[in-house]
């Protein structure tokens, strides 16, 4: 649209400015009620959402007959709160393996595939190569095709290989993501060819190029993909429940599911919470670490991607 | 003489390495595709077509797995149930997650962070831990959500959630619904703030309200991640799993009302052993879903011309 006034001097260039504005008075008045009104579905939502996690805590604090009496927790008297379902669930041969296991197995599958997706990613944004738009369409239609369809003939396969109650059949399928390349791909395209061209003229390698010059630059999403990654991780079950089968293999959501199903946590349900809330505090703490670069991560891949 | 010597076979290892660089650093996911995806998934396409017991043991039956498959009513039953689940999944999470994140967006709301952070803690809880958190909060005696249905209505309530078949897949919902909706605010959060502002200002001096601002600025600006959030979302239900299977400690659920697809490969592949049936259920939720996806990309495609 033309704005009026587009000849007038500065203060008045402003359309909006100038533009009469009907204040009407009943409005004015309703507004804090409005703005009231604005936050209740914002604040039942957020209820909804946190009072679940708040419920978690305090069932793994509460003893015996208090995880039934209360609700939340025993106001009238605290001191009845313990850390007593913690000392069962470490006290229970298995958990602890479960958690370190997990620990391992997220860790170092996170730094391989960002590791890998990276470089692959690197490749895609900065040079031209034979077969790329080829590999292009491969890893879109890779995207597109449901895991499960893979199960059956992947497992065959691990049978084969001997990888069966191995990480390996764990760690090295799912030691590149498509996903992540795309997410490199899309970062590293603003890294300017000048700063390549730099370091090759100073005798780097292309290795180096990418280690030096181009991860720095992509950090945000270096974290942000790590925490994806972590998460994906740290919350997989169907494929590990398949190729896991020693019980000091497993890791915390195989373990958990199946003590769930024990009868003994029919009553005793407090130290499964405890089993919950100690598998889901590891990647709060790391979300809490690399809560900016998700968020800016986040936020890059969903407007551009 | 040899230093020269040095300085060109310093050359050529340098083009070399130029050269061969890219194809160094895709290979991981070259290599990893042939084995690992192209290699599994013409051996699924071959025992859909196989009955075996466990890895070892197999013969060759034909079609004779998707035969069965047509009449197998478990078969169809989880059909029922993932759809179901999916529909009411998508009809519930995409307009409560906009909805939240257009209030969101606005600028008389306080506390942003707080709020964010808050709708985004759920996505932090991997989908079995959700269940087993959730076992608890529906159980009938002691669960929360009971005791919440109790103060509200002042009645004592005892809605045995996950011992109900009609109840199976609305529990599941509501843990699917916990998991996600938060998740999906973010993302329209971010398409909302990257909507240019001057088209508002623009609206508002052509004197379009509220409604007509959302209709004829809002949505067409963020309708490509709307769309892919509604393509993910579908997918995701489609391959539900994790939750009904660990709330119904590790079954289907009453009388199979928690039945899904992927639960039925599972059960088929690795508890019956046949992963020659399971391959043909497998492809199966292929079709499925690259016919849904298909739809809805026509339909978006559609609301492109006009």
């Amino acid at each position: 649209m033309k704005r009026p006034f587009a000849d007038q001097p500065d203060s008045v260039l402003d359309y909006r400015a100038i533009t009469p504005r009907r204040t009407d008075p009943r409005r004015v008045q309703l507004t804090p009620l409005v703005t009231f009104l604005l936050h209740l579905p914002l604040l039942l939502g957020a209820l909804v959402c946190t009072v679940p996690l708040v419920w978690l805590v305090c069932a793994t604090l509460k003893s015996g007959q208090d995880l039934f009496k209360y609700d939340f927790l025993p106001w009238d008297h605290l001191d009845h709160l313990t850390l007593d379902n913690f000392r069962k669930l470490v006290a229970r041969d298995g958990f602890t393996r479960w958690l370190c296991n997990s620990i391992f197995l997220s860790c170092l599958q996170a730094s391989i595939v960002v590791t890998l997706s990276s470089l692959g990613g690197f490749a895609l944004a900065k040079y031209k190569f034979r077969g790329k738009a080829v590999l292009t369409t491969l890893m879109v239609l890779t995207m597109l095709l449901p895991a499960q369809v893979l199960m059956a003939g992947s497992y065959e396969l691990m049978h084969h290989l001997g990888w069966i109650n191995s990480y390996a059949a764990i760690l090295v399928p799912g030691s590149v993501s498509v996903f992540g390349m795309f997410l490199f791909r899309q970062a590293m395209r603003q890294v300017p060819d000048e700063l390549l061209h730099a370091g090759r003229i100073d005798g780097c390698s292309e290795l180096r190029i990418w280690w030096d010059i181009c991860l720095p630059i992509v950090r945000p999403m270096i974290g942000a993909f790590t925490l994806m990654t972590f998460i994906g991780s740290w919350n997989s079950y169907l494929w590990p429940q398949i190729v896991l089968q020693d019980e000091a293999k497993y890791t915390l959501p195989i373990g958990l599911a199946n003590m769930m199903s024990l009868p003994e946590f029919q009553t005793e349900y407090g130290v499964l919470m405890a089993g919950t809330l100690l598998s889901v505090l590891p990647v709060v703490l790391l979300f809490f670490v690399l809560q900016k670069d998700f968020i800016a991560g986040l936020s890059s891949g969903a407007v551009k991607g | 003489m040899n230093r020269t010597a040095s300085k060109a076979t310093h050359i050529s290892w340098w083009g070399w390495q130029q050269r061969l660089s890219p194809y160094l650093f895709v290979a991981p996911f070259v290599l990893l595709f042939a084995v690992f995806l192209l290699y599994p998934l013409t051996r699924s396409l071959a025992l859909s077509v196989q009955k075996t017991i466990g890895p070892r043991d197999s013969r060759f039956v034909g079609a004779a797995n998707f035969r069965f498959l047509l009449k197998d009513r478990l078969f169809w039953l989880a059909v029922a149930n993932t759809t179901g689940y999916a529909l009411a999944f998508l009809l519930l999470q995409i307009p409560a997650a906009l909805g939240l994140a257009i209030l969101l967006n606005s600028q008389r709301i306080k506390a942003k962070p707080v709020f964010r952070f808050a709708f985004f803690s759920t996505h932090l809880v991997g989908s079995v831990f959700v269940a087993v958190l959730f076992s608890q909060i529906l159980s009938p005696r002691s669960g929360l959500l009971n005791h919440l249905l109790s103060a509200i209505t002042r009645r004592p309530i005892q809605v045995n959630w996950l011992a109900e078949p009609e109840l199976a897949l609305p529990s599941v919902l509501l843990a699917g619904l916990w998991l996600s909706i938060g998740y999906a605010m973010i993302y329209f959060l971010a398409a909302l703030q990257s909507v240019d502002q001057d088209l508002y200002e623009a609206a508002r001096v052509d004197g379009a309200g509220n409604w007509s601002q959302f209709w004829h600025v809002t949505l067409p600006g963020i309708r490509p991640v709307l769309l892919f959030m509604i393509l993910v979302g579908t997918i995701g239900a489609f391959q539900l799993f994790e939750l009904p299977y660990v709330l119904f400690q590790q079954s289907p659920g009453p009388l199979s009302r928690a039945l899904t697809i992927v639960m039925y490969l599972f059960i088929t592949g690795w508890s019956v052993g046949d992963l020659g049936y399971a391959s043909a259920i497998g492809w199966s939720l292929v079709v499925l879903i690259a016919g849904v996806a298909f739809v809805q990309w026509r339909l978006g495609r559609r609301g492109d011309d006009t």
